[in-house]
């Protein structure tokens, strides 16, 4: 390093001689050309990231425009009043219902997923044999691979009408089918049922990795104080878990306002008689732009949702930061 | 001494544990099953363990019947491997320019790389942009270039890239290779760790994907195999438009339509269940790497 800035470092001093801004100039650009290769290298992200980040910041004024497909963002028309697109989202009983159902199902989620999470990681690290161990957390974490779409095939082979396998056994037993895909109350705890279904083995292995980091010396100073494996679990193995669970919640709640469209959309689909439990914003959203071509509407919930996201991401990531600085994002 | 006294709850752990392993495998049985059985049981009996008539009948439907199951296993295959090579290479060496100590302008790239990870536009200005101005609908790159460049995976190429010395860099440029080679040749060789796991996770995305066929894809021919199953699961009657309809016809009279849904899911997680064995280490290695930085 030394060696090949040393001819640039006289080449500076003999500058500051000169024009002070002349030089400036002049180090950046050399800079620049210095390391043009490295900038090239970087060219393909910085473009990308452009186009499919930084270009649709600037569709967040599309709600306050009367837009027009052919006229494109900035050629469209203000909307007359202002906040027409707003007015017209927050009267609407569709949005309420949308921001209600995310915010419920979410926190829904969160809770049930740290229940299953944190206790099947503390179950798993009490399983004495290896062998068991390795191939139930396999199996675990196998549904985690596959997509939402293959696990609304699935949901739909056990609950469906006439061959459902799940109201096969409620026949069998003498309670009669139940047509689960008109029984909007059931749902939330449907769709609670998969996501631990998919992702329970997946969120286990962070807490598991935690569970295994804990010096072992803790566990055994507790036994020969007399500890039983649940006290040992209630005062060491759970508090030493707690950076790790504030953490990923606080991370969670900074998504709160975003639900996941995948599975929404694969598990209910157009199935109308589900939505009052289970339209969120995102497929309010995702109709209205592709279905109803609503753009006006659409874009208003997609802006009030990308203010809050924005907020609540900070905010939360500020918090997880200050508990662990090395657990934030950024 | 300690294992003889917690026997009993050692086995009722073993027995919970056991039963949430037993019902995470079930569902797959359980299509794999449907999908050899004739349409008769499933009509008649529903969904069962073992399949009461073994029948190849749906399976031959699909990959002879019908050009359309073929058509879309090229498309999800082209999108994973293109997708997942250009993935690994252009965050790969982003990764890298934002790894350089020396580079003076490191931190400006990162924070333009960090914003991405802070704002979003939402959903409907996305849309736009990439229908409107970047002509994106019905080609094959909607499905590979909007999620390309990802701050997350290459701030997990970074982390593990600031690992290998400086001196390394330095001393490589000092026998005057240029930046390109160092990163070819001598860095990306030195991260395959972690470049083959966001190369995966990648891949898993590209694969299971199928948003961006939802929202860009209407041309039946460019649907991937995701899209396609959804496709098929509300509307079995499609196939019968399929080119090759006839051919279908000699296989058999009726479509039948749900162990034909079964067997496409069958085709559809196959790969995954195929490769899942050999790479599931690496993405829990993956994921430890992530949790320790996220």
């Amino acid at each position: 390093m030394e060696r090949r800035t040393a001819p640039l470092y006289h080449e500076g001093i003999t500058k500051q001689k000169g024009n002070m801004r002349m030089k400036r100039r002049n180090g950046l650009v050399r800079d620049l050309a210095q390391n043009h290769q490295l900038l090239v290298m970087f060219l393909p992200v910085a473009t990308l990231l452009f186009l499919f980040c930084y270009l649709p910041l600037s569709g967040l004024i599309i709600p306050f425009k009367d837009f027009d497909f052919q006229k494109g963002i900035f050629g469209s028309d203000w909307m007359d009043p202002l906040f027409n697109n707003f007015d017209y989202l927050l009267s609407s009983d569709a949005a309420f219902r949308a921001v209600r159902n995310t915010i419920l199902l979410n926190v829904l989620f969160i809770a049930v997923g740290l229940v299953f999470e944190v206790g099947f990681a503390l179950m798993l690290n009490e399983l004495r044999n290896k062998y068991f161990k390795r191939v139930t957390q396999s199996l675990t974490f196998l549904p985690f691979f596959i997509s939402w779409i293959v696990v609304g095939v699935f949901t739909y082979n056990l609950l469906n009408y006439e061959t459902g396998a799940v109201n096969r056994f409620l026949e069998w037993i003498g309670a009669g089918p139940v047509d689960f895909y008109s029984e909007a109350g059931l749902w939330p705890i449907i769709l609670t049922i998969a996501i631990r279904w998919k992702v329970t083995g997946y969120g286990t292995i962070i807490y598991l990795a935690a569970l295994t980091s804990i010096d072992n010396s803790y566990y055994e100073a507790a036994s020969i104080d007399g500890a039983s494996r649940w006290q040992q679990i209630r005062y060491i193995s759970l508090p030493m878990l707690r950076p790790t669970v504030v953490i990923l919640t606080l991370l969670a709640i900074g998504r709160i306002m975003n639900a996941d469209f995948g599975m929404f959309y694969a598990m209910v689909g157009d199935a109308t008689l589900l939505f009052p439990t289970t339209d969120v914003i995102d497929t309010l959203v995702y109709r209205s732009l592709r279905q109803s071509g609503d753009i006006g509407m659409a874009s208003a919930a997609g802006f009030l949702q990308s203010v809050v996201a924005f907020v609540l991401v900070l905010s939360s990531n500020y918090a997880a930061r200050r508990i662990d600085r090395d657990s934030a994002i950024f | 001494m300690l294992t003889r006294r917690f026997s009993l709850s050692q086995a009722a752990i073993g027995a919970i544990v056991l039963l949430f392993s037993l019902a995470c495998l079930f569902p797959f049985i359980m299509v794999v099953s449907g999908s050899l059985s004739t349409e008769n049981d499933i009509v008649n009996y529903g969904y069962a363990f073992i399949p009461r008539h073994v029948t190849l009948s749906s399976y031959k439907i699909l990959l002879l019947g019908s050009s359309r199951i073929v058509d879309a296993y090229i498309i999800s295959i082209l999108v994973t491997v293109i997708g997942t090579v250009l993935s690994i290479i252009v965050n790969g060496m982003g990764g890298y320019v934002m790894a350089r100590r020396s580079f003076k302008y490191r931190n400006v790239l990162s924070i333009y790389v960090i914003i991405t990870m802070l704002f979003s536009g939402g959903l409907v200005p996305w849309y736009i942009i990439c229908v409107r101005y970047l002509d994106l609908k019905d080609t094959l790159w909607a499905m590979i270039l909007p999620p390309l460049a990802n701050a997350f995976n290459m701030f997990l190429i970074r982390n593990f890239m600031m690992a290998i010395p400086e001196d390394l860099y330095e001393s490589a440029k000092m026998d005057g290779a240029s930046e390109y080679r160092i990163f070819f040749r001598l860095i990306a060789p030195l991260s395959v760790p972690v470049l083959a796991t966001v190369g995966l996770f990648v891949a898993l995305g590209y694969w299971n994907d199928w948003f961006l066929g939802l929202m860009f894809i209407d041309k039946q021919e460019l649907q991937p195999l995701q899209l396609l199953l959804r496709t098929l699961v509300s509307n079995v009657e499609f196939l019968k438009s399929s080119s090759n309809a006839a051919a279908m016809q000699q296989i058999s009279a009726t479509i039948p339509s749900e162990s034909i849904k079964m067997a496409l899911t069958v085709i559809t997680i196959g790969p995954i269940i195929f490769l899942y064995p050999f790479v599931q280490r690496y993405f829990v290695k993956g994921l430890m790497v992530g949790a320790v930085k996220g």
